[in-house]
């Protein structure tokens, strides 16, 4: 089945307006995310395949290294139990 | 001095609680009921702190469950955009209040537990409330939402840790904090039946990785360390007035839960500050922030970015001074105040038993 990337119930990501960033609220912590993480996390609403991801970070973003990072950023928060 | 914006609100709804831990951080002296902030002044609270820079809150108490405007409180945090949880006993969540909150907008439960034997769970509470845990437990784990268990570690609990843990898996816990006892307030008071051995802490930090090791993950392992008998400083609340600020049943604004204690602080109120004032201005809150005030030997030590010093209130419980060296750290000139009494028997009587040999 393909994996298409949502936030975990207990995960929010939220733009903090003070500190001009964006941030994944935990029960115990806060994650401040940096550079455009907020803005890929924010296109895992379950709906979209990784791939489809990719392609819409492409098309906004062309010539940023997307399809080399984005993915590898996106297990690396699935192992964290972040998304699902 | 620029301030930074603080991350997190300790609201603590009201210092009723049916429960009487011995080792409870509340302050000796306890705000009644009828002092304390109604819903709409909370929705006003929750509004100022997230214009601060504030993005979670902790709704605790006492036991906040006795609050029975409670949704109605999770619901102005959460439209205030605060991260909510509930930090309770479970003595008073039942089916209905469970479901007002999740619809409220609750979005993670803490819930503590004394024991993993009933009875002994209920001596250390001081009430009967091992069956309303029980019954909580099941409806945070049916909700869905993170459900954190919380003991705090003592003398009567630390061997049964194995069991306290196969408790937490079996409430169906995400994660489980094991939290030595902070002693200042009622603890301090109950300091003798409460400082573990360190042999206790010895074994018990063992149970802990291996269990950490067995669970890989699945479910979090928290332990915090116990301060005195490791010999090093908290770093309390991630240093005064730096990352927390801490609003009591009647308004007034701590940087720390224990800071009530202290004398000549003069913590402001809400009823008649505004909240950025007070953290950026007060007294109460600039007393303690940054590194300008600590004594020697802190102000020579590498480690106090790390630790900022230790905890004010344990400073000022232990010698009467908020602004010495923590004494649970191994450098601080006052040491001995807390060395003596880890080292030393279990029995306050020794001492008396040998000078009054014949
Ligand atoms: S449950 Fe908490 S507030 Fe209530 S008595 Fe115990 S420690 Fe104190
Ligand atoms: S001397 Fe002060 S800064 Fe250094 S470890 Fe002890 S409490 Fe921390």
């Amino acid at each position: 089945m393909t994996w298409r990337p949502v936030l975990h119930r207990s995960v929010v990501l939220r733009h903090d307006r003070v500190r001009g960033i964006d941030l994944l609220l935990l029960p115990e912590r806060v994650v401040v995310l940096h550079g455009s993480a907020g803005r890929v996390l924010g296109l895992c609403d379950g709906s979209r395949a990784v791939d489809d991801i990719v392609a819409e970070l492409g098309a906004r973003y062309p010539g940023a290294p997307v399809a080399g990072e984005v993915p590898e950023f996106l297990t690396a928060l699935r192992k964290e139990g972040w998304l699902r | 001095m620029t301030v930074d914006p603080p991350w997190a609100l300790l609201a603590e709804l009201t210092h009723g609680c049916p429960l009487r831990c011995g080792y409870c951080s509340n302050p000796v002296e306890l705000t009644g009921r009828s002092r304390e902030l109604g819903a709409d002044q909370w929705s006003d609270v929750f509004r100022q702190a997230a214009a601060l820079g504030v993005v979670q809150t902790h709704l605790s108490g006492g036991e906040p469950l006795l609050r029975r405007d409670l949704p109605r409180i999770v619901a102005a945090a959460d439209t205030a955009g605060l991260y909510t949880q509930l930090v309770t006993s479970g003595v008073g969540l039942g089916d209905r209040r469970m479901a007002e909150l999740v619809e409220a907008g609750l979005r993670s439960v803490q819930l503590s537990v004394q024991h993993a034997d009933p009875t002994a769970s209920e001596r250390i509470a001081g009430a009967r409330s091992f069956a309303a845990k029980e019954r909580a437990a099941r409806l945070i784990s049916a909700s869905g939402l993170p459900f954190g268990l919380n003991i705090v570690l003592h003398r009567a609990n630390l061997d049964a840790l194995d069991e306290l843990i196969d408790l937490g898996l079996a409430w169906g816990a995400d994660r489980i904090e094991l939290a030595h006892t902070q002693f200042h307030g009622w603890a301090l008071r109950n300091r003798a039946a409460l400082l573990p051995t360190r042999e206790q802490v010895e074994r018990a930090r063992g149970v802990v990785v291996r269990r950490r090791e067995l669970l890989d993950g699945v479910v979090e392992l928290v332990w915090v360390a116990p301060d005195w008998v490791e010999a090093t400083a908290k770093p309390c609340m991630g240093g005064w007035g730096a990352v927390s600020l801490t609003v009591a049943p009647d308004g007034t604004v701590l940087p720390c839960p224990a800071a009530a204690a202290l004398p000549g602080l003069d913590p402001p109120n809400v009823r008649v500050r505004e909240l950025a004032w007070i953290w950026r201005e007060s007294k109460a809150f600039n007393a303690y922030r940054g590194e300008s005030w600590m004594p020697e030997p802190c102000r020579g030590c590498a480690l106090r970015s790390v630790d900022h010093g230790g905890c004010r209130c344990q400073a000022h419980a232990l010698t009467g001074d908020a602004a010495r060296t923590d004494p649970a750290c191994r450098h601080a000139p006052d040491h001995h105040l807390v060395r003596d009494p880890v080292h030393g028997p279990r029995t306050g009587l020794a001492y008396a038993h040998r000078e009054g040999a014949p």
